[in-house]
């Protein structure tokens, strides 16, 4: 399937360098291997975000390949009318040659604000593969908390203080709301596993109706660790279960990597000042809150995989 | 030369859509708009168009449909009314700051709150700075003929801008009324062969829509967008002379009715300017000089044209379905004051809002403004600048007085 590095490395780069992401930034990793597993003519639409802001400065535009940014919470709407307008051009017999679709958008933008959106354009059937970059907060606007944003981390909207400490609710599980339209392949992916990222892109290309990919974007200066942690952290995610990679094809949910030595997650909070808190003794209630969370997910996972 | 039938207005929208085939379709239900949706769904499923149907679950989506559509390089139409509108404002900037061509039919309706269903233009009067060319029709043919004019209009190299056919909810798209539809091979022959610009689907010239643009080029995208409006006027104008020639009915950006050598006139859009004309067929019985003049294009306003058609009048009546509350007048009214802020000649003018909320505005109140105009004109002062036609209530100050409420309860009717 995703073949080897070698393979990968020579393929054409439809995301071009020289955009102004951070230094460490998980999204054009994320990118990059997602597009590796994608032949062909391909349009791409991008809710606002880091991304999209780092990426089309005008005049510059880091796009190899036709992309459209219209607004925040409509990306699935978006690409879904470039869809439609391909198969009507198809239906015609106005166009030739065959295209693929996608479109991206941080958690903010698909788990809150273009929840409706992505939703109404799975329910239609659209053939587009939609990802999530998730970094687990507002980050483009300076580190708000949202709905993807874990218990108890800090962010600029769940504040430390001499009462809060940090968010007091748990993620949303948006995968499973995804795979309760019933499309037909759903995944989490991780980019410290490329082979795994890059399978499920392909798998998710190659779907007979809408996919989903939910991956896992660590970032600089929201999660607060330094620049030359990022697949380390995004392995540290994988490794506590804290997110776990696994498939949903046509309602199957798979293992896609089973850590041979679940860690504990504060292995993976450790490096991140957003959890800074957790980490004092008067906080180890809210600590151990986390852990059993993650605990609890792990196994839910596991029993719907038929593996528990 | 075509097919008389007896339609609704949007009925008549529906049979456009249908003969225009566009690509693609995005739409979701409201009241007053919903017929055409019906309509075209069942063009759709009965085989008589090659449309691709997408029935959003939102306005919001659907507009941002139509964006996705249009930006890939086909003809992408949709329909809405009201809260529909109100829910796509922040795509419809992006429509009209995309360059994307298109169009869309509006049945005017009430905003909330309170919740009103009924036909008045809150809305679209709203996103009059949107960037969209705006078109209101009096009537169901109108209509018709508008919404395929539209096509050449937005597409036009020249203009490249969404835009909005505005009918009044209910007063025209829901009555019936006769309405002759072009051929359908007349039709596809005048709105030709979609033309894309730049359309994402072209994998050898790949394009970015949508960019980050700030403040060393933002501005200049701007204005490229006034520029656009202002070449609209010529197109709209060549569009309506060829649309003429193939169906032997005509439309200017205004029309006029008896205004040219009338003493007192009102402006009005949309299917006011049908009971003004009767009224002023009846003052004219009477020897009043009274006329109409209708605007159909609001965007691009025809500033230069109104103040030199309307100057010669000793009084004027500027009539809004819409208001604006803290504002000197509704939305037409302020504009129509400016445009003769310059001009020499200019008559006394008035501003009155009616027809909020459905609230039926019957020939008795036309000829009420009128009779108002006629007191101006012969040298009366304007004592109220700004009025409220047929609101209840007596002495128009906005407030409904407890005797007035309490005789409309009398009357049976609800207060």
């Amino acid at each position: 399937m995703a073949g080897n590095l070698k393979q990968l490395s020579h393929k054409p780069e439809r995301l071009a360098s020289g955009h102004r992401l951070c230094a460490g930034c998980g999204a054009p990793i994320i990118v990059r291997q997602i597009l590796s597993g994608v032949d062909g003519p391909l349009v791409i639409a991008n809710a606002t975000s880091c991304l999209q802001v780092t990426t089309s400065v005008y005049p510059y535009s880091n796009w190899r390949c036709s992309w459209i940014h219209s607004a925040f919470e409509n990306t699935a709407a978006t690409i879904g009318g470039v869809e439609a307008a391909y198969r009507a051009l198809k239906k015609r017999g106005e166009i030739d040659e065959d295209y693929k679709f996608m479109a991206i958008g941080g958690d903010g933008g698909t788990f809150d604000i273009g929840l409706q959106s992505l939703s109404g354009a799975l329910e239609r059937g659209h053939k587009f593969v939609y990802v999530c970059y998730d970094n687990e907060a507002y980050m483009n606007t300076g580190v708000q908390r949202s709905s993807a944003t874990p218990f108890g981390a800090w962010t600029t909207t769940s504040p430390v203080g001499e009462i809060g400490q940090g968010k007091l609710m748990g993620r949303k599980d948006l995968t499973a709301i995804v795979a309760a339209h019933r499309i037909p392949y759903v995944a989490q992916a991780s980019p410290s596993h490329w082979k795994d990222m890059v399978t499920k892109a392909e798998k998710a290309f190659n779907a007979d109706g809408p996919a989903f990919l939910n991956v896992i974007s660590p970032c600089v200066p929201g999660w607060k660790y330094d620049t030359e942690l990022t697949i380390k952290l995004a392995k540290s995610a994988v490794d506590s279960c804290y997110w776990p990679l696994y498939e949903i094809e046509n309602g199957q949910y798979k293992v896609t990597y089973r850590p041979k030595e679940k860690k504990p997650v504060v292995e993976f909070l450790k490096p991140q000042g957003r959890f800074k808190h957790l980490l004092d003794p008067k906080n180890k209630q809210l600590l151990d809150n986390l852990q059993a969370q993650v605990d609890r997910d792990w196994e839910e996972l596991l029993r719907k995989a038929g593996e528990g | 030369m075509g097919k008389l039938i007896a339609a609704t207005g949007n009925q008549a929208v529906a049979q456009a859509m249908r003969q225009i085939d566009p690509h693609v379709v995005a739409a979701y239900p409201i009241t007053p708009q919903t017929d055409v949706v019906e309509e075209f769904a069942s063009f759709v499923s009965d085989g008589l168009v090659s449309t691709e149907f997408v029935p959003v679950e939102s306005e919001h989506s659907a507009m941002s449909t139509v964006i996705g559509s249009s930006a890939a390089g086909v003809r992408a139409m949709t329909a809405t009314s009201s809260q529909g509108l109100a829910l796509m404002w922040e795509m419809l900037y992006i429509a009209a700051g995309l360059r994307l061509p298109i169009v869309m039919a509006v049945a005017n309706r009430a905003l909330s709150a309170p919740l009103n269903i009924h036909g008045d233009q809150s809305d679209s009067m709203g996103a009059r700075d949107s960037g969209w060319i705006q078109l209101y029709c009096k009537n169901q043919q109108e209509a018709y003929d508008t919404l395929i004019q539209a096509i050449r209009i937005a597409e036009h190299k020249d203009v490249r801008l969404p835009v909005m056919v505005c009918y009044d909810g209910f007063i025209v798209s829901h009555s019936l009324s006769g309405v002759t539809l072009l051929d359908d091979d007349k039709v596809k022959a005048f709105v030709g062969k979609h033309v894309p610009l730049y359309p994402l689907l072209d994998s050898k010239n790949p394009v970015s829509y949508g960019g980050l643009v700030l403040f060393d080029f933002y501005f200049e995208f701007r204005r490229q967008m006034v520029d656009g409006m202002a070449r609209a006027p010529r197109v709209i104008d060549e569009v309506a002379m060829e649309f003429a020639e193939i169906s032997g009915r005509h439309y200017g950006r205004y029309e006029k009715y008896k205004i040219d050598d009338a003493e007192i006139g009102v402006v009005v859009l949309g299917s006011a300017a049908s009971t003004s004309e009767v009224v002023v067929d009846e003052l004219r019985a009477k020897g009043i000089k009274a006329g109409v003049m209708r605007l159909k294009s609001l965007r691009p306003f025809p500033r230069e044209e109104l103040a030199k058609e309307l100057g010669h009048l000793k009084a004027l009546a500027v009539l809004d379905r819409a208001d604006s509350p803290g504002a000197l007048g509704g939305p037409v009214g302020l504009e129509v004051r400016s445009a003769f802020f310059e001009s020499e000649k200019r008559p006394k003018l008035i501003n009155g809002i009616y027809g909020l909320g459905g609230r039926d505005t019957t020939p008795e109140h036309i000829a009420s403004v009128f009779y108002s105009l006629q007191k101006i004109a012969e040298g009366g002062k304007v004592e109220e600048p700004l009025f409220y036609l047929g609101l209840r209530g007596g002495k128009d100050d906005g407030r409904q007085s407890e005797a007035a409420i309490a005789q409309a309860r009398a009357a049976g009717q609800r207060a």
